[in-house]
């Protein structure tokens, strides 16, 4: 009896300490897609992630943390079941890692459901920026149809009037086409191709015989590899000009795809040759670490490890108090690669966005060189439909 | 209009003939052996590893792919001799399990020696462009495709119909007992058989390598089309597999790209984008179902 009682008040002060004192570690849940075609974007902001923990010295807010890493394929089922594991047997504090809006839509409701917050380094899918926004949720990057509608901007004012659209059919895609056509107004035609698609044969027969004067295409990773040089073998880059999202258009398609890049436009938010302090170390570093440039896809790892250590740092590693967290990853007290940015009220980036052109740098390496900006303080379009709790 | 349907046209030729390579190793020893083999596909994938390899290696695109065939080659005799031999005797259930085993095998050893992310295969530098003929275009590297698919599927019907060892073939796939008690060293003549199939994948597999990817897993999504080709051909029938293949290539192809454009003459816009290759997704599907329907056996089965 007397055994039952002093057990009950042990647990009890242990329970009581963890709170009042804080977590004396942090855990943060990585899935991504790091195998098939879409690896290049999750090994992208996995590496960037680590190199922000190797610049913290393994620490987030000066506490040990622990970053478990898991695939999740590039299949929904696999990364909600990683994801499940992560929160009910790891208790992990944080997520993030996801690259795909579709597996971050299947993702999001266990997550929130537990209370944990999810850090999106990359998929920004329109409905957790619009109705379904939710507190849980912080998106360290863009809304997937930020980097479209700067092109959509450029292109229409560049006077193009008859451009076909190639997209996955996924949200990720739909974004896409929406986010172009809000500021393209000329004739569009959309192809819509299995997510995950390699040989684009029939569309390029189709995009031939339909004669645009622009082709814009949103094909990340391994689709956008296969799609250029499929487009440049079907000899149809003299008549028909390329435009990209910088999802289409970053270091791991210029790796794989090379010279036929040359010349290409596309939007960005974050660019190698930004001059800021945080960004010249980041960039250099990431070389020197892993022997090649970063894409946006590691600059938004290494900023969505900042943050979280911003905001455990904020609230004294008290991460049981989910209002205080919420508030420090709101008030997101760190320098971001890409200059400053404001939170929008859905936890979504208000930011500038940038025009790029690959060329070949000073030491003759095929890149991206940052033109101008295309938007300042830019928002999404969804915001006005979030309602957060 | 013409330059569209004659490009789809080819298009769908190149699919269905490379299609037909991985077909005919898959319908010959389904059809001779009573074997069902799902890791044919895998021998697809460890030949398009290996053609990447020794491409990286020396260089050279020709020397991958002449690599890629022998080493594939050698892996499937050994394969043969190892195991699937003595699955043989036993009934399907057990060669799916057992074969379904080699799939998972083969995608973590490939995974351990060349890691998770796709490998680079690039065609040669000479064939990246398009060829033009009288205002036509048309990428030469899969002209190249469809000059080596007919040349190998010309090759087979030659090896046979004309030759001893192909005489062997027909007849042990039509009827094995017959074969055997006619004094034909059957196992020799599978492990021959198995052989040339997994040449024949790992062809397939160098040849698509640069216009697809070289990735864990990409021997799983073609698999399921070569079985598919073998259906509607007729199980064991090489012409089968040819006819099957370049159905299947043919219809996918110009479903693809002439489904959207009929359903915008009668839908708005928006709806025919999505509605198009959904459509043409299952199209193949629908095509094996009719042919299935109406010949149970196949177009061309090679048993009576």
């Amino acid at each position: 009896m007397r055994l039952t009682a002093v057990a009950a008040t042990l647990a009890a002060s242990l329970l009581l300490a963890s709170s009042a004192f804080g977590a004396d570690k942090v855990k943060v849940g990585f899935v991504s897609t790091l195998s098939g075609p879409g690896a290049g974007l999750g090994v992208d902001i996995r590496d960037g992630f680590n190199l922000a923990m190797k610049h913290l010295n393994g620490k987030l807010g000066n506490l040990p943390a622990e970053v478990i890493i898991a695939d999740d394929q590039q299949k929904p089922d696999v990364a909600k079941a990683e994801t499940e594991k992560f929160l009910k047997k790891d208790k992990v504090d944080f997520m993030t890692g996801i690259v795909f809006s579709n597996i971050m839509l299947a993702v999001g409701p266990q997550v929130f459901e537990n209370k944990t917050f999810y850090i999106s380094a990359n998929a920004g899918p329109s409905q957790y920026a619009g109705e379904q926004c939710n507190p849980f949720f912080f998106n360290v990057a863009w809304q997937n149809d930020n980097l479209h509608e700067a092109m959509g901007k450029y292109v229409q004012d560049k006077g193009f009037r008859n451009v076909v659209i190639v997209t996955p059919n996924y949200p990720g895609g739909k974004d896409a086409v929406s986010g172009f056509k809000r500021y393209y107004k000329g004739r569009a035609e959309e192809m819509y191709t299995k997510l995950g698609q390699l040989d684009y044969a029939a569309e390029l027969a189709q995009i031939r015989a339909s004669k645009p004067d622009a082709l814009f295409f949103f094909l990340p990773g391994g689709m956008g590899i296969n799609f250029v040089k499929q487009f440049v073998a079907a000899g149809l880059s003299k008549d028909i000009q390329l435009f990209a999202p910088g999802f289409s258009a970053d270091e791991d398609v210029i790796k794989a795809v090379g010279t036929p890049m040359l010349g290409m436009f596309n939007s960005s938010h974050w660019a190698h040759d930004f001059d800021n302090p945080e960004n010249k170390r980041f960039v250099a570093d990431f070389e020197k670490e892993y022997g090649r440039l970063p894409s946006l896809y590691a600059s938004q790892g290494y900023d969505a490890a900042l943050l979280i250590d911003a905001a455990v740092r904020d609230v004294k590693g008290k991460l049981d108090d989910k209002v205080a967290l919420q508030k420090a990853l709101e008030a997101k007290r760190f320098k971001s690669v890409r200059g400053d940015f404001k939170w929008n009220t859905n936890h979504y980036p208000v930011q500038n966005y940038v025009l790029r052109v690959i060329g070949k740098d000073v030491q003759g390496r095929v890149t991206n060189k940052t033109m101008g900006t295309i938007f300042s303080n830019h928002a999404d379009a969804y915001v006005a439909s979030c309602k957060m709790k | 209009m013409t330059q569209l349907f004659l490009e789809q046209a080819l298009n769908g030729l190149q699919f269905g003939l490379m299609l037909f390579l991985l077909a005919a190793g898959l319908t010959l020893v389904f059809g001779i052996m009573d074997m069902i083999n799902l890791a044919h596909g895998s021998l697809y994938m460890v030949g398009a590893y290996l053609a990447a390899a020794a491409a990286a290696a020396s260089g050279s695109f020709v020397i991958g792919v002449l690599a890629a065939v022998a080493g594939t080659m050698a892996v499937g005799a050994l394969l043969e001799l190892a195991v699937l031999r003595r699955l043989y005797t036993r009934d399907h259930l057990s060669q799916v399990l057992a074969t379904f085993a080699l799939i998972l095998i083969a995608n973590e050893a490939v995974r351990m020696v060349w890691g998770d992310q796709p490998v680079m295969l690039n065609a040669p530098e000479a064939l990246a462009g398009p060829v033009e003929i009288a205002g036509f275009s048309y990428p030469a590297f899969r002209l190249l495709i469809i000059a080596v698919g007919v040349l190998v599927a010309l090759a087979l019907y030659v090896a046979v119909t004309k030759t001893r060892v192909g005489m062997w073939v027909r007849a042990g796939a039509s009827n094995r007992e017959m074969t055997e008690a006619l004094g034909i060293n059957v196992k020799r003549l599978f492990t021959i058989v198995f052989a040339v199939g997994a040449g024949l994948c790992a062809l397939a597999g160098a040849m698509l390598g640069p216009l697809l990817a070289v990735q864990v897993g990409m021997g799983e999504s073609i698999l399921i089309l070569a079985f598919v080709v073998i259906v509607i051909g007729g199980i064991g029938s090489i012409r089968g597999a040819l006819v099957g293949s370049l159905l299947v290539g043919v219809v996918d192809t110009l479903g693809r790209a002439l489904l959207p454009w009929l359903l915008r003459s009668f839908l708005p816009g928006e709806v025919a984008a999505h509605l198009g290759p959904a459509l043409a997704a299952i199209l193949i599907y629908v095509l094996m179902a009719a042919i299935l329907f109406w010949k149970p056996s196949g177009l061309f089965p090679a048993r009576g």
